[in-house]
């Protein structure tokens, strides 16, 4: 499963870890999380993340 | 500051801070302001504070007092939760009341409550969310990430009047409030702003702009959270901005050293003269002389940079790296780049700045120069040599 990394604070979104605050378990695929899910550190929507490198 | 009324009904009511000359390690020559602006209509609205200092809290307080009682403040508009704009809100809500509502972005109302730990009246709006005081309406625009998770923009629709927190501000603290009042020095001083605190957010601040053009929306007056306020030409800062976000780089080299017995001196003034041998506007910055935020302010539109520095125990010299650190978190784009130093025995420096170079994606046009304890008249020459084959490298671009 891949990490996404939000481009705009660093903020890396790890599936194993998922989102819990936001109720994204872990083992979730980025891919899986609802479209209105931000960035828990900056408010970034998914369309800021890319593929972590 | 005396309260200004800049638009029917809307007061500049914040403060000038003459003397700071270090602003989080930004060299504030000109000192700042803190500006923050109130709205009389039927119900009444301050936008942001100032500096959470008490002499600047109790201005602000009194500055409003001049034209209402602030006690009779309805709603207070928070767009940036950093403390030179939130700051004063502990004095400002324990004042007015405790329970009046703090309208904020969604990660204003996260940021605002891990500076504060009062739970006060959040009201977390949407991007685009409006809110009427009347006759006036306010329409709030998110702007995260430029610069913070929380920054957002106010629009006081009918009059026009965007409060735009610290985007288009500059530091500068002059008898003048407006654009038309000032020199063309406040430019520098905007372009300044923009390399040191927005540079790395270019691509986002120019989508922000293309997509406030489409939405048509009539700015008047830009009334930024530092500076002077633009009145008579807001395009003006409008297209620097855009200019500046593209980084295009003009005909210029920047030598950046700093040196310990002027044999890397020597070889940083050989390499200008190569350079303006070549017509290219060269600047020479000693790191220890010059600022990491005017260096940075250098860099926004060079197309060269030269790095110099000693080998100081096996190490780069630490002032370089204090600005390459610096530099690298502002991510300066569309620059090539070459390295050189003197040092005594080892002479790693040059290897290390290159390694930089290549993490901030800076193309290397040189492997570099190094030359042991002090320069011959060959080494400078090599040296002169370097500047003009940057200078046409340079001129090609």
């Amino acid at each position: 499963m891949d990490k996404y990394v939000c481009v705009l604070c660093g903020y890396v979104y790890d599936p194993e870890a998922g989102d819990p605050d936001e109720g994204i378990e872990p083992g979730t695929k980025f891919e899986d999380i609802p479209e209105d899910w931000c960035c828990p550190v900056c408010g970034a929507g998914k369309e800021d993340f890319e593929i972590e490198e | 500051m005396r309260p200004v009324e800049i638009a029917k009904g809307i007061y500049s009511v914040g403060v000038r801070d003459w003397n700071i000359r270090d602003f989080h390690g930004y060299a504030t020559d000109q000192g700042t302001t803190y500006n923050a602006f109130l709205i009389v209509d039927e119900k009444i609205a301050l936008i942001d504070t100032v500096k959470n200092k008490k002499q600047f809290t109790q201005q602000l307080i009194d500055n409003i007092a001049t034209i209402i009682d602030p006690k009779k403040i309805d709603l207070v508009v928070s767009n940036h939760t950093e403390m030179d704009h939130s700051g004063g809100l502990p004095h400002i809500m324990h004042y007015i009341g405790e329970n009046k509502p703090i309208y904020c972005s969604k990660m204003g109302k996260k940021n605002l409550a891990k500076h504060f730990s009062r739970s006060w009246n959040y009201h977390a709006v949407k991007n685009g969310e409006e809110l009427s005081l009347g006759k006036k309406t306010l329409a709030f625009l998110e702007t995260r990430m430029i610069h913070w998770p929380d920054s957002m923009f106010t629009l006081a629709k009918e009059d026009g009047v965007l409060f735009s927190s610290d985007g288009f501000g500059q530091h500068y603290a002059g008898y003048e409030l407006f654009d038309d009042q000032v020199s063309e020095k406040i430019m520098y001083e905007a372009k300044k702003y923009f390399a040191n605190i927005l540079m790395l957010y270019a691509p986002r601040i120019k989508k922000l702009i293309k997509g406030v053009t489409d939405l048509g929306l009539e700015i008047k007056m830009i009334c930024p959270d530092h500076g002077i306020i633009w009145r008579k030409n807001p395009a003006k800062i409008i297209n620097a901005y855009n200019a500046w976000c593209d980084q295009t780089p003009i005909r210029k080299a920047l030598v950046v050293y700093d040196t310990m017995w002027e044999s890397t001196e020597r070889m940083a003034e050989a390499i200008a003269d190569g350079l303006i041998d070549e017509n290219v506007i060269t600047k020479l910055m000693h790191v220890r002389t010059c600022h990491r935020s005017d260096v940075i302010t250098e860099m926004l539109d060079t197309r060269a940079v030269l790095m110099g520095s000693p080998t100081l125990n096996n190490q780069m010299f630490p002032t370089l790296m204090d600005n390459i650190t610096y530099i690298k978190g502002l991510k300066p784009i569309n620059k090539i780049a070459a390295a050189f130093g003197s040092y005594g025995w080892s002479g790693e420096a040059v290897k290390f700045i290159n390694k930089e170079f290549e993490a901030m994606k800076f193309e290397i046009v040189d492997s570099g120069i190094r030359v042991q304890y002090v320069p011959t008249p060959d080494d400078l020459k090599k040296c002169f040599q370097l500047g003009v084959k940057v200078g046409k490298l340079v001129k090609e671009s």
